[in-house]
């Protein structure tokens, strides 16, 4: 199963550059079979078709086909105000709604020169955690219901994921479609009670990881099936701009959170892990990992979390009209980097108003990983890459 | 992180003669960014990517701008000469007048890269634009994909969504819309096509504009 | 031994199988419709509007300022204004929406309305089975059926209604207070005036009757509200 492409029994017939897709063939005069994986298919993560030539059971190319679920998001925002686009970016990644909030409100901040008070911003990092959190468990959860262990793990993490469901009802209204950031803040104030509530889901999370891990990480057929799958070398992940756990995995020390020290993560002490075989296996370990981290950082956060308003005084909800300019804000969002490019022309809507999709970037690797591997690993290697097609098509 | 300044002198002393120029930003955000000639742009991408104070090895987001055409009016003074009698002689005499003169500024597709440094983990976004000639024919601009992989899918986007060539791309291709889709969808004059199908809709904003569609094909079934 | 993982794995199936008899953490399924769970109280589905008192029509809230016409995000609200006035909960004359529909199939539940509106005349429902087999006009509601009294807010809502309320009776005291100090300065005005030469007096005394008038008026309507 690992092994480089001419290992495999193929041998490489063009590159164009150390970074673009090697183009590869076999030795011996097969025929080669195409086959459309998707767009409706169990496995793909949502409408996302791949157009994968095989020979045999194994790739020969694979060329990905998307935009079954664009909804034109950008003209959209294009003709709405800036307030109006909030509850769009819900549905972008509709997994993580409270992250895409985060990140375009950290945007507009930007371009209009908002500050946010304390207690908004902590509140901000508690539900970003959260979300993270459950996002995590989702993912390995349908990476290991991919690989035929229909749902057992993915309902254990479904089943935290209702605990943290329930908060995020309780506090912004609505499950998902969470609409709760605003420019300048956070929408309402969270009760004491809440609070509590959350320290309690969140003292229950650490035995959740320990008995999601004793399932999954030492079983056998799911180590042989993804140690030494879907290899992504550091550098060609970090020159085709792939972010998140994909890239900390391919052993890469790059977190947002750490870099670009936004919001007030600065206060709080998380370790970043990383991968050492960068495989579908480190991807699926550093998701786990990332979990009891974004554990220790909600913990702290539950705890530091100062009285005050939670919206800024001298912020706008309606007439909101930013002064001329533009800005590019990016967040640490669960799949990856996710950005935001807005350019103001002065009036109450964006002139151009840019999504910067994480799930749609990590893909450009996608071929590169399934070269030479298994029809069967197609389905491994693009569940650890987590995507959402909400986000890539926009 | 080097301010936009200092970038555009080591761009300038790495690769000499590049023509690069600084477009402020107004507003609070301060991302000032650098125009690239689309000429020696390549030279410049390799150069900011290669170099090891720079290492802008992470291309993190592409995006295509349209500006329509513009068009400008001012009132300018004009002065001509005009045959009047004057105390019962004709005379030539200068007269001025206030005229409206109205020119178009051609509009224009941008092209803008946000570039990070992996390697040192510095600072806020180095932004580069490209712009194309005009809006209808001269729309090519130079690829950065052989430099950075990760603009592979998005420039796909920007040439789907927009009209922009990328001559060098590898694969350059409908990416969103289907195979088979005239026009590019995000520019500022696109009209959407009314031809929904017929169904009552709450308010017939909607409905209307369908009607008027299908009104028009009925006519003509009519016709025939 | 080979196998071992597989087996730890089969053992944390098993106590979840074993622990689902047991303890409710572990069986976490509820069996819809016969049994449901009782929603969130901020839980949001879609808006409807607010009236205070028992006639839907003349006690609904709304002045029909389109403001939340303008701040829908996908335009799912009509909003026709009426063409004449009727007073409001402090006695003012406001318009009326004659015609207020919500297109709930497009409604995305983002809950700006109830946001931006001033009033307080719209909020979001919890009511979330309202599937229906009129495809064309089924999930239109109208303003009659978007009217809930301010009684069923309380009862979905409480803390928010209770807020609500306590926000609405201060602004009407202030006003009250603003249109008692207005009558007592015209009063005041026109005892002054009595002693003044007399032309003048019947015009302060005409004036000093209507705000006197509203006070009653709205007291009336004050006592008939709640």
């Amino acid at each position: 199963m690992s092994g480089s492409v001419t290992e495999l029994g193929f041998r490489l017939a063009r590159q164009e550059g150390w970074n673009q897709s090697p183009v590869i063939e076999r030795d011996t005069d097969t025929e080669q079979l195409e086959v459309a994986m998707g767009p409706h298919h169990p496995s793909t993560h949502g409408v996302f078709r791949m157009n994968v030539t095989l020979e045999g059971e194994r790739i020969v190319r694979l060329k990905p086909v998307f935009g079954y679920l664009h909804r034109n998001h950008e003209k959209l925002g294009e003709g709405n105000s800036y307030l109006a686009s909030m509850p769009y970016t819900d549905r972008l990644d509709y997994f993580c709604s409270l992250t895409n909030n985060w990140a375009y409100a950290l945007a507009v901040e930007k371009l209009a020169g908002q500050a946010v008070p304390e207690r908004a911003e902590y509140l901000r990092v508690i539900l970003a955690e959260l979300t993270r959190v459950q996002n995590h468990a989702s993912a390995v959860g349908f990476l290991i219901q991919d690989m035929g262990a229909s749902g057992t793990p993915l309902m254990y993490a479904f089943r935290e994921r209702e605990k943290i469901l329930d908060l995020f009802e309780s506090l912004t209204g609505s499950r998902m479609m969470c609409n709760y950031m605003r420019f300048g803040g956070c929408r309402v104030d969270a009760s004491t009670e809440w609070l509590d509530r959350a320290r309690t889901v969140v003292a229950g999370l650490p035995a959740f990881a320990d008995e999601f891990e004793a399932l999954l990480c030492k079983n056998e057929i799911l180590m042989a099936r993804t140690q030494g799958t879907g290899v992504l070398r550091p550098e060609l992940a970090i020159n085709a701009g792939v972010t998140g756990p994909m890239l900390r995995a391919s052993g890469v020390n790059y977190d947002i959170r750490k870099v670009d020290h936004y919001g007030i993560y600065d206060r709080f002490s998380f370790k970043v892990p990383l991968g050492d075989h960068w495989d579908v296996y480190d991807r699926f370990m550093i998701r786990l990992l990332e979990l009891r981290e974004s554990v220790k950082i909600l913990e702290q956060a539950l705890k530091d979390i100062p009285a005050g308003p939670v919206m800024d005084p001298k912020a706008k909800i309606r007439g909101f009209r930013p002064k001329p300019g533009e800005a590019y804000g990016r967040i640490e969002a669960p799949k990856g980097e996710l950005g935001f490019y807005l350019i103001s022309d002065g009036g109450p809507d964006p002139y151009r108003y840019r999504v910067r999709p994480p799930s749609l970037i990590n893909l450009t690797v996608l071929e590169d990983m399934c070269l030479g591997q298994n029809v069967a690993d197609v389905v491994l290697i693009l569940g650890s890459v987590d995507i959402v097609l909400g986000e890539v098509d926009r | 992180m080097k301010t936009v300044e200092e970038i555009r002198a080591a761009i300038e002393a790495g690769v000499p003669g590049a023509g690069v120029e600084i477009v402020p930003n107004p507003g609070p955000a301060a991302q000032h960014s650098l125009l690239l000639d689309p000429e020696r742009a390549v030279e410049v991408a390799i150069f900011l990517r290669d170099d090891p104070e720079l290492a802008l090895d992470f291309l993190s987001n592409v995006t295509g701008v349209d500006w329509l055409d513009k068009e400008i009016s001012e009132k300018v003074k004009v002065t001509h000469q005009v045959t009047k009698t004057v105390n019962g002689v004709e005379q030539t005499v200068d007269e001025s007048a206030e005229e409206v003169r109205k020119h178009v500024v051609p509009g224009y597709l941008e092209v803008v890269y946000h570039l990070y440094s992996m390697a040192k983990k510095d600072g806020g976004p180095v932004v580069l634009r490209m712009r194309t000639r005009n809006r209808t024919d001269k729309v090519e601009l130079p690829s950065m994909t052989s430099i950075w992989r990760s603009a592979e899918f998005q420039e796909r986007e920007v040439f789907d969504l927009y009209g922009v060539v990328f001559k060098g791309h590898p694969d350059l291709r409908r990416i969103l819309m289907w195979e088979g889709f005239k026009d590019h969808p995000m520019r500022r004059d696109y009209v959407e096509p009314d031809d929904f199908e017929y169904e009552p809709t709450a308010h017939d904003a909607v409905l209307t504009r369908a009607k008027t569609h299908h009104e028009a094909d009925a006519a003509k079934g009519e016709g025939q | 031994m080979l196998g071992e993982g597989i087996l730890k794995g089969l053992a944390e199936t098993a106590k979840n199988f074993a622990g689902s008899y047991v303890s409710k953490e572990r069986l976490t399924t509820v069996q819809y419709p016969e049994e449901r769970i009782p929603t969130a109280e901020n839980a949001r589905v879609f808006p409807f509007l607010v009236f205070d008192g028992k006639d839907w029509e003349s006690g609904l809230r709304c002045v029909a300022c389109q403001i939340c016409e303008k701040e829908c995000p996908p335009k799912c609200i009509y909003i026709e204004k009426s063409k004449d006035k009727k007073p409001d909960y402090v006695g003012k004359p406001q318009f009326y929406p004659a015609r207020f529909d919500i297109d709930v199939s497009v409604c995305m539940s983002c809950q700006i309305c109830v946001e931006v509106c001033p009033f307080e005349a719209i909020k979001m429902n919890t009511e979330f089975e309202l599937a229906t087999d009129d495809r064309f006009g089924g999930l239109l509601l109208d303003r009659h059926k978007l009217a809930q009294s301010n009684e069923y807010y309380h009862k979905i809502h409480p803390t928010e209604a209770a807020e609500v309320d306590a926000r609405l009776a201060e602004e009407k005291a202030k006003t009250e207070a603003k249109a008692k100090a207005a009558a007592a300065a015209a009063a005041a005005k026109a005892s002054a005036a009595a002693a003044a030469p007399k032309p003048a007096e019947s015009a302060t005394e005409k004036l000093a009757e209507p705000p006197a008038k509203a006070a009653e008026s709205e007291s009336k309507q004050g006592g008939g509200g709640q």
